[in-house]
């Protein structure tokens, strides 16, 4: 039985387990479902819980295994003279592949299944037959190569067997387990109560898992980065010229120097703006004005990024060109091209906008109301409660809103290789064309890299160094967010 | 109310510090207050009783015109302190709030030193000269709240760390330093446990001397002990008002007696 089937049937299991279950908790009460410990529904879902989940965990951990212990029988068989000559990998996805074209072959009628595993490669071209059911075969067929794919098919199918034979007992185990505890007195609403939670830890630790994940994998390489390039000369050389023939000079600094830069220009075009949106909103706006703001200023936030980049390099560059730019309004030829630290900075914060006004709005609401009656009760105005009480009180949740936009301008990538240039360089003009942590990770590793040489693994580097700063940055905002918050409650 | 002999409303009228005279209060569509007739006399203790929802704090915020900061709140009638109409448009409500200031339900010290606290007012209104001129207003204030010893060494702490009881009188002190004419009070010790509650009555019994207090409460203990007249709610209407003595032994209206025996509310 093949996968879907299988599942096919766990689920017809199941879904006769939640009836019977049910209908055997209702039967052995009498009908009366007040004698029952918990409502008739839990002692159904027990019954599928039961059939479901150690079934379903039985097949997961099946179709992991079994690929693994087929192939280690099977890449036993391969001589060593053929697995020196190419690669094992080689040899075996071959294999599969012979013994992929022989399944077809068969299901098509092409060949008998006994002919599948008997035919020889002495007696038949193998990659002829192959061909004219649609597998087509880079090189002839070995003797060695059939044979291994021939036992690849036998071991297969067995392990196919076992499977649908495991998986269904195991079902039909939990299934008449669960229908023998179905009486009045067992506790079905805990016991399920119980599944769900170990459910909802198993989803909250495959998200903890994946970021472990993440992190060592760039963990890995950043360390075989540092294994072919001193750490000194990536954290403090000024020079970022990679060059794939070798002899590049991969500093961090000019790019870092960079991010940060288009990240303070972005805050502040973002925080003032942000800011003020927040207070207008939160303080003065009626209610009709803020339903319809609101939204409107939060459908910044859901443009992608592309969308601004495109924005920076047809719009914003060229204006700014058309100011500071040799032919431009001012005359003094500052810039020589659309693409800058500027541009970029700009862009950045109008996306940040959003992410300050929206998170610093909701601040600013969350200051009690008895603060605003206290100081308009002493004769306050309006905006003397909002620049002295009010902002002051909602400050250390404000810095955590701007912490939070800076780590977002931090990581940010598609503006950044649209609107700031190419180009790595140290200047404090920022009219100059400059380039980003995020926008060289992309370039090391787009085109031909190979992943062994420095000049791609310096993407790791760079991407590990990325991901402390930012880490740091939401701690750092994570901490004031929450020490805020302690101030109300 | 007209139950009182005419020669005494007379005397009344003419020293009242506060006189409403057919106060309606509309929240949207629901009509909150109705007809109220008061005179609260200057430098004395006026207590607002009634059960919850009869409107006696919705009254006492049309005083301050803090019910302008609620949108859908409209008020009618005419409201004058000192003989002038506090809704008249030439007044300024930020103003008339320094002139009649308001502690509230809860404890609502800012997120700042206790001395910021006291200051804040007086800053906003510029009474200070300087800086020593500053603190004296702050010392004085905490020393007419009670607070001074408790507090003097630690100034500059925050005034959200203090107990609930010395942050209910560091709301007081806070309003004295503007040197207010009236003190409005909503349910002030209804926070707070019955040590920190006697302090505070207390006080507001010595702070009678300089200031028109008007307080709403929830218990009639409170009412008799620290007030010396007393005025009943009940939905919306000002029942019965008059001495707080007479008010508790030989109230006049049904609803008065049947409330303060405990037959309701």
């Amino acid at each position: 039985m093949s996968l879907p089937y299988i599942l096919l049937a766990l689920l017809i299991l199941a879904v006769a387990g939640f009836f019977v279950g049910r209908g055997k908790a209702l039967s052995s009460a009498n009908g009366d479902p007040r004698i029952l410990h918990s409502l008739p529904g839990y002692y159904g879902w027990n019954v599928v819980v039961l059939t479901l989940v150690p079934s379903l965990l039985v097949l997961i951990v099946w179709l992991i295994v079994q690929p693994a212990v087929i192939n280690n029988h099977v890449s036993s068989m391969i001589s060593e003279e053929t697995a020196a000559a190419s690669s094992l990998d080689l040899v075996m996805s071959d294999v599969a592949r012979v013994a992929d074209g022989l399944d077809l072959a068969v299901s098509q009628g092409a060949m008998d299944a006994e002919m599948a595993n008997s035919i020889r490669t002495e007696l038949t071209d193998v990659r002829g037959r192959l061909g004219q059911v649609g597998v087509a075969l880079g090189s002839n067929v070995t003797a060695e190569t059939l044979r291994a794919a021939q036992s690849y098919r036998g071991w297969n199918a067995t392990g196919l067997l076992f499977r649908t034979i495991g998986v269904l007992a195991v079902a039909v185990l939990g299934f008449v387990l669960g229908v023998i505890r179905t009486n009045p007195d067992f506790r079905a609403r805990n016991s399920v109560e119980t599944v769900v939670r170990y459910i909802l830890i198993a989803a909250a630790s495959i998200a903890i898992l994946t970021t472990v994940g993440i992190v060592l994998s760039l963990i890995f390489n950043t360390v075989e980065f540092f294994r072919l390039y001193p750490a000194t000369d990536f954290f403090f050389g000024l020079t970022w010229s990679p060059s794939f023939g070798g002899g590049s000079e991969l500093g961090i600094v000019p790019l870092i120097w960079a991010t940060m830069y288009i990240s303070l220009i972005a805050l502040a075009v973002a925080v003032p703006i942000g800011l003020f949106a927040a207070v207008y909103l939160s303080e003065y706006a009626t209610p009709h004005v803020r339903a319809i703001a609101k939204p409107l200023l939060e459908i910044l936030a859901g443009i992608p990024t592309i969308v601004y980049g495109l924005f920076a390099l047809l719009t914003v560059g060229p204006l700014l060109m058309n100011v500071f730019g040799g032919g431009g309004v001012l005359g003094v030829g500052w810039m020589q091209g659309a693409s800058s630290v500027f541009t970029a900075g700009v862009v950045m914060g109008i996306m940040l906008i959003p992410f300050v006004s929206s998170l610093s709005d909701d601040i600013i609401n969350a200051v009690p109301q008895a603060m605003r009656d206290g100081s308009l009760g002493l004769g306050a105005t309006h905006s003397e409660t909002v620049k002295q009480v009010i902002l002051p009180a909602a400050l250390p949740g404000i810095v955590g809103a701007i912490l939070l936009a800076a780590s977002r301008a931090i990581g940010e990538t598609m503006i950044v290789v649209l609107g700031a240039g190419a180009a790595a360089r140290l200047s404090v003009n920022p009219l100059e064309a400059m380039t980003t942590v995020t926008a060289k990770i992309v370039s090391q590793l787009t085109g031909d890299a190979d992943f062994a040489s420095p000049e791609a693994l310096v993407a790791f580097a760079l991407g590990m160094t990325l991901f402390v700063v930012t880490l740091m940055l939401n701690i750092v905002a994570l901490y004031i967010v929450r020490k805020y918050r302690e101030q109300y409650d | 109310m007209n139950e009182m002999p005419n020669i005494e409303q007379a005397n009344e009228m003419t020293a009242s510090k506060i006189s409403a005279d057919k106060v309606q209060v509309y929240y949207g569509d629901t009509h909150a207050i109705k007809d109220v007739d008061i005179e609260i006399e200057p430098r004395t203790v006026t207590a607002f009783i009634g059960p919850s929802g009869c409107g006696k704090s919705t009254f006492l915020r049309t005083l301050n015109r803090m019910n302008d900061t609620i949108d859908i709140c409209r008020v009618e009638g005419s409201i004058k302190i000192d003989g002038e109409d506090i809704y008249d448009p030439k007044v300024d409500p930020v103003q008339l709030r320094a002139k009649v200031g308001m502690v509230f339900q809860k404890p609502n010290p800012f997120p700042k030193s206790i001395y910021d606290n006291i200051a804040y007012g007086p800053r906003i209104h510029g009474l200070a000269r300087n800086k020593s001129e500053l603190d004296d207003i702050v010392s004085s204030s905490l020393q007419k709240a009670g607070l001074w010893e408790e507090v003097k060494n630690r100034l500059d702490e925050p005034g959200t760390g203090m107990s609930g009881g010395q942050q209910q009188r560091l709301c007081i002190a806070r309003a004295i330093a503007v040197s207010p004419e009236v003190i409005l009070m909503d349910e002030p010790c209804s926070a707070l446990d019955p040590i920190a509650t006697a302090k505070v009555e207390e006080l507001i019994d010595e702070l009678r001397e300089n200031f028109t207090i008007v307080i709403v409460t929830h218990s009639m203990q409170q009412a008799a002990r620290v007030s010396q007249r007393t005025a009943f709610f009940h939905l919306g209407v000002l029942v019965e008002e008059g001495p707080t003595q007479e008010i508790f032994t030989n109230p006049k209206d049904k609803r008065t007696q049947d409330y303060i025996t405990g037959r309701f509310g």
